[in-house]
């Protein structure tokens, strides 16, 4: 838990977050997060975010179904309880292909939406702050981190610039927490900044 | 900053003036509402069509399987011809999240949710044909590979029902996780606008706390195209590996290789037909008629068109083949199908699949609401007819005529079908009441290339010539 004291921007289009986060990233402000209500195309680059390695995972967990699927049915057949069906042999592949494929699918899936859930910090009951109400409805909000080497007016005054309609200074936690939504105002109250 | 660019001549794929904040509305209305009369009737309807299921199992269960209509010849009666029907009918909703978002069709955003959601509730209804038939239900997980007590003695890896286990299960999971994972956004949007604290914190348990940041968008769209790829071939190899339980078998007329592409393509088929018929009375009652629009519903036509051929000629294929064969055995079983006892369930499946699709080879069919619905309805009988053809009929005529026999179903064989739309039908009404039925966040990211408002101001741009529109770029 971290509380933290944000300038908040807030834009009407999609299209004005491209010049507004360029802006930002060479004014050498300290930029947090961008919240949109849907992904947009381009907007990770611009803000020199790398591509996600979330595939790569999907395909070890993948491997690692093929692998178990196909180890574990050889083993049995052929080690563990060796059983003759209609006179094939005990290792028979070709038969073993469904299941390994089916195995492979769901562990490539299962193990993604893991690994995509904890880097993405989700899960149940989880809560993190929200900058506007209507981040996923039609505002797009940048959000620039309070260092204290300029004022906040000045820097409410850049992200006007920058393009944002509305702007405002927000104590807030940082990352994410558990419970109640009423907590992070405990927190607040906690922290003197 | 859009990469992607539409001409006008398309039809839009979101109609009327929409920006952001309306189809949010749109989309949350009637989810924030109170639900209507027709909802309550439709909901107590369908559960009691879904106790009355549950009274039918029970009795099943009680009595045993005796109280089913099936008998030595045929052993499978109404019970596997409903498994088969249901899981077909979810392959549309994996067709159109899946392999339409790797073709790149954007009108799939806007039914691809109530299409997953319909997946996942026809699965769990196909999924309970199979462990019922099993008899002593209490036993049914024999079938999982687990160490136990009886040697560990382990499943038979390769037969083609142990397949079906493992393949309607994965297909089940990763059709939840790949829906799911779809709707954290859109749950975080309802959590977001909602105006009583019991509402906030339900989608806030929901929406896993999801924000809408850069970097958690990057690797949403990472998971999606994914999951997407990982669906594919799933979907494909389920409805494979339901047609190896005849495929794969020694008895006449269920030894063809024609069977994967067969039943696939029967899936798909029988699926939109479902779609259709939902959807055409989802875009009715929450008056999405903007988002589903006709357009979509011609699409989804065009593909019932091309599905419900591959179907009819893979019927006669079949004939042809039976015949061509030379194998006496493998005629008999076709002619016994065609002009047999059931030569009524046939026919009436080659007028519902094959005859009547055929209509939507005219455009202003594909276009009527009121066709595409009775249609819709039509080939999902018909589809049901298919599967019982294949099944019981062959089986009712099998190798000495001293064992054949006809079969009927029971009542509490029919209670058990009728129990599952029961099932069907509650899940998708408390889906379609507290779930966003379309998907939000995904039309606001096509809407700008293929929305109605936008698209009017493109019809400069698609009139320009080519040097025009260079120096139109360069000066933005």
């Amino acid at each position: 838990m971290a509380i933290k004291k944000f300038a908040v921007g807030i834009y009407k289009d999609d299209d004005e977050l491209f010049p507004a986060v360029r802006h930002i990233r060479k004014s050498g402000y300290k930029l947090h997060d961008v919240y949109t209500p849907f992904p947009i195309d381009g907007l990770d680059e611009e803000l020199g975010l790398k591509e996600t390695d979330l595939h790569i995972a999907g395909f070890i967990f993948g491997i690692i179904g093929t692998a178990t699927a196909l180890g574990f049915m050889s083993w049995i057949f052929t080690v563990d309880w060796s059983i003759e069906f209609g006179g094939k042999p005990f290792f028979a592949l070709p038969a073993f292909i469904p299941i390994t494929f089916e195995l492979t699918v769901l562990f490539a899936a299962v193990g993604m939406v893991l690994t995509y859930c904890y880097l993405n910090q989700l899960m149940p009951g989880v809560k993190k702050h929200i900058f506007h109400e209507r981040q996923l409805d039609d505002v797009f909000v940048i959000v620039l981190e309070v260092t204290g080497d300029s004022t906040d007016e000045e820097m409410m005054n850049f992200l006007s610039e920058t393009g944002a309609y509305e702007t405002n200074i927000q104590i807030a936690e940082e990352g994410w927490w558990y419970g109640y939504w009423d907590k992070e105002e405990d927190y607040q109250n906690q922290t003197t900044l | 900053m859009h990469l992607k660019y539409e001409s006008f001549i398309r039809e839009p794929l979101v109609n009327g003036n929409k920006d952001f904040h309306q189809i949010t509305e749109d989309i949350c209305k009637p989810v924030e509402q109170k639900p209507t009369k027709l909802w309550y009737a439709g909901f107590a309807f369908s559960l009691i069509l879904f106790a009355f299921g549950a009274f039918s199992v029970g009795w099943e269960i009680y009595w045993g399987l005796g109280t089913w209509g099936i008998n030595r010849t045929v052993g499978w009666g109404w019970d596997i011809t409903n498994f088969v029907w249901w899981v077909g009918i979810g392959h549309a909703g994996t067709l159109i999240s899946a392999i339409l978002l790797l073709f790149r069709q954007g009108w799939r955003t806007a039914v691809n949710r109530a299409a997953e959601a319909m997946t996942i509730f026809a699965v769990m209804c196909a999924g309970t044909f199979p462990i019922f038939h099993m008899g002593r239900v209490w036993d049914a997980f024999f079938v999982l590979p687990y160490p136990n007590t009886r040697g560990p003695l382990w499943p038979n890896f390769n037969s083609a029902l142990l397949w079906d286990v493992f393949a309607i299960s994965t297909y089940f999971t990763v059709s939840v996780l790949f829906w799911y994972s779809g709707l954290i956004p859109d749950f975080a949007t309802l959590r977001d606008r909602a105006k009583t604290k019991l509402r906030k914190r339900l989608y806030g348990i929901a929406s896993f706390g999801w924000t809408g940041t850069a970097k958690n968008w990057q690797r949403f769209e990472s998971l999606t195209l994914v999951l997407a790829g990982l669906s594919t071939p799933l979907v494909l190899s389920v409805h494979t590996i339901v047609s190896f339980d005849f495929a794969t078998s020694v008895i006449p007329g269920w030894h063809t290789t024609i069977f994967p592409p067969y039943f696939v393509a029967g899936a798909v088929f029988s699926g939109f037909a479902m779609v259709n018929t939902l959807l055409i009375i989802v875009r009715k009652i929450f008056r999405l008629e903007d988002y589903i629009t006709i357009g979509h519903i011609e699409a989804m036509n065009k593909i019932i068109v091309l599905t419900g051929s591959i179907v009819g000629i893979a019927y006669l294929t079949e004939l042809f083949v039976a015949w061509y064969s030379g194998v006496q055995f493998e005629q008999e079983a076709f002619y016994w199908r065609v002009v047999g006892p059931y030569w009524w369930a046939y026919w009436a499946m080659m007028a519902c699949n094959v005859v009547s699709p055929q209509f939507f080879w005219f455009k202003k069919l594909r276009r009527n609401i009121v066709f595409t619905f009775i249609l819709s309805i039509v080939v999902n009988i018909g589809m049901w007819f298919e599967r019982f053809v294949i099944i019981s009929t062959t089986l009712a005529r099998d190798f000495l005529p001293s064992a054949w026999t006809y079969y009927t179903p029971t009542w509490p064989e029919v209670g058990f079908y009728l129990g599952t739309f029961g099932l069907f039908f509650t899940c998708f009404f408390l889906f379609a009441k507290y779930f966003p039925v379309v998907a939000i966040a995904e039309i606001k990211h096509t809407v700008k290339t293929s929305g109605d408002n936008y698209k009017r101001d493109m019809k400069h741009l698609d009139e320009m010539s080519v040097e025009e529109f260079i120096e139109e770029t360069k000066k933005n």
